[in-house]
């Protein structure tokens, strides 16, 4: 019997099953093979964004209009009444009276899920502070499976900024449901934090560490690159060290096996040169489509239009 | 209770007696339970010698009895402790702590990100582990603790 998705919160990648991730994905590939823009007619999305975001918020927006449904809300907080001091549970509460669906994004961990106790309506979680950004794992996911054919036994390197970052942990709690063989690839400082390895450890997935993108790009399926912000170094020196270690250069991609592909959430700063876009290794920008259409599935998944 | 327990800390005629506290809890455990602002006697003892556990901590509460709700929610601090309820000097009734699998009001979660610590309304925290330390991880922002590593409490 498929999973049921109907009136479903999408709050972290924990609460979601193998199961229930490869039906996402299933209905992701088909809505990118066969454009249903009539699907979610006379719904609307609530597009709640506390706090900045691009890809994410436009990719909601853009995913709920080409299912032909409507759009409302803000993108940032000064022009919601969070500014007065309003609750999540109130403002959830009400802005659920008037939508069907509501896209958010906070800055407080946890958020997404008090908004979702406060609304019967489906709540998905486009990225709660540094804890969870759901959708991010399973276009991730949808995207790896794309171009490797395949989500069972891939060996995956985790690159950058893996203590703060929370695309690369969820990537990494998704992935041992799949029998991945993880590298962690990070200055010592910005490591894998013991709390999700230690996880790891215990579901019997194999994970190493390292400090060079040369030691294991041989041996990966995929490349996933996050960014290193300056600003997570106290001594501005120390960054200096390592920013130019953790930089994907085309000579370094010889080494790659040829069905090897990079991915990287975005925004890229400096870590992926752009003479990698031209190779046949650069997958971020598909990536990044593919966002839309992991969205779409699952609009239509909790709205109950897709079965 | 021994002889030399009796002696460490007074026998009470009417209330209960939580035993087997893990050491140096029981100021938390006052502190929750607002024990302090009983007006009969509270008698305390820290590091009493403890056969199972080396050391351990009790308390003493003259003239009320606690309620499984109260005791549930000090069930963390006390994996292997029991309330006595006692009546004229005599153990009437013995209740074994239960942990249980949710923690609500009691822990203020230690991430200063966490909605909890922003919003008023109530902490949430599943107990993962019953095995040796217990570990704490939060409803909202998911982050798991030992107990020992959070600091802070609510009372109500």
């Amino acid at each position: 019997m498929p999973p049921k998705f109907k009136d479903r919160d999408i709050i972290s990648i924990q609460d979601l099953n193998k199961t229930d991730i490869l039906y996402i994905l299933k209905h992701a590939g088909e809505l990118k093979k066969k454009p249903q823009p009539k699907l979610l007619e006379n719904k609307i999305m609530a597009s709640c964004f506390f706090e900045p975001s691009t890809r994410t918020r436009l990719s909601f927006e853009t995913a709920m209009e080409r299912l032909g449904g409507k759009v409302m809300g803000f993108a940032d907080a000064k022009v919601s009444s969070a500014k007065k001091g309003e609750t999540t549970w109130d403002a959830m509460k009400i802005i659920g009276q008037y939508a069907d669906v509501i896209a958010m994004r906070h800055p407080l961990e946890g958020s997404a899920r008090r908004a979702s106790e406060s609304t019967d309506k489906p709540v998905l979680n486009g990225g709660d502070g540094t804890n969870q950004h759901p959708t991010q794992t399973l276009l991730d996911l949808f995207t790896i499976k794309e171009c490797q054919k395949k989500l069972t036994g891939l060996n995956v390197a985790l690159v950058g900024d893996l203590k703060y970052g929370r695309t690369t942990h969820s990537l990494a709690q998704a992935l041992a449901k799949f029998g991945a063989r993880l590298y962690f690839v990070a200055p010592d400082m910005l490591q894998m934090p013991d709390y999700i390895s230690d996880e790891l450890k215990k579901q019997g997935v194999k994970f190493s560490f390292h400090d060079k993108i040369e030691n294991i790009i041989n041996k990966v399926d995929i490349l996933y690159m996050t960014r290193i912000q300056a600003e997570r170094f106290a001594d501005p020196m120390d960054y200096e060290r390592i920013k130019n270690v953790f930089v994907l250069t085309t000579d370094m991609l010889e080494k790659a096996k040829p069905s090897m592909r990079v991915m990287h959430p975005l925004p890229r700063v400096n870590e992926i040169d752009i003479n990698v876009d031209d190779t046949k290794h650069a997958y971020y920008f598909e990536q990044a489509e593919n966002g839309l259409y992991t969205r779409q599935a699952l609009l239509g998944l909790v709205l109950g239009k897709l079965k | 209770m021994t002889k030399d327990k009796k002696l460490l800390v007074a026998a009470i005629k009417n209330g209960t007696v939580i035993d087997h506290i893990k050491a140096g809890h029981a100021l938390k455990i006052i502190r929750l339970l607002d024990l302090a602002k009983h007006k009969n006697l509270i008698t305390v003892g820290l590091n009493l010698p403890s056969k199972a556990t080396r050391i351990k901590d009790l308390i003493k509460v003259e003239g009320r009895e606690l309620t499984i709700e109260e005791i549930n929610r000090i069930a963390i601090f006390a994996p292997q402790g029991t309330m006595n309820i006692i009546k004229n000097y005599e153990v009437v009734k013995k209740i074994h702590a239960k942990i249980p699998d949710v923690v609500e009001y009691v822990i203020v979660c230690p991430n200063l990100k966490c909605i909890t610590n922003h919003e008023n309304m109530n902490s949430k925290f599943h107990v993962l582990e019953n095995k040796g330390e217990v570990t704490l991880k939060c409803h909202y922002c998911e982050k798991s603790y030992l107990e020992s590593k959070i600091k802070d409490y609510k009372n109500n």
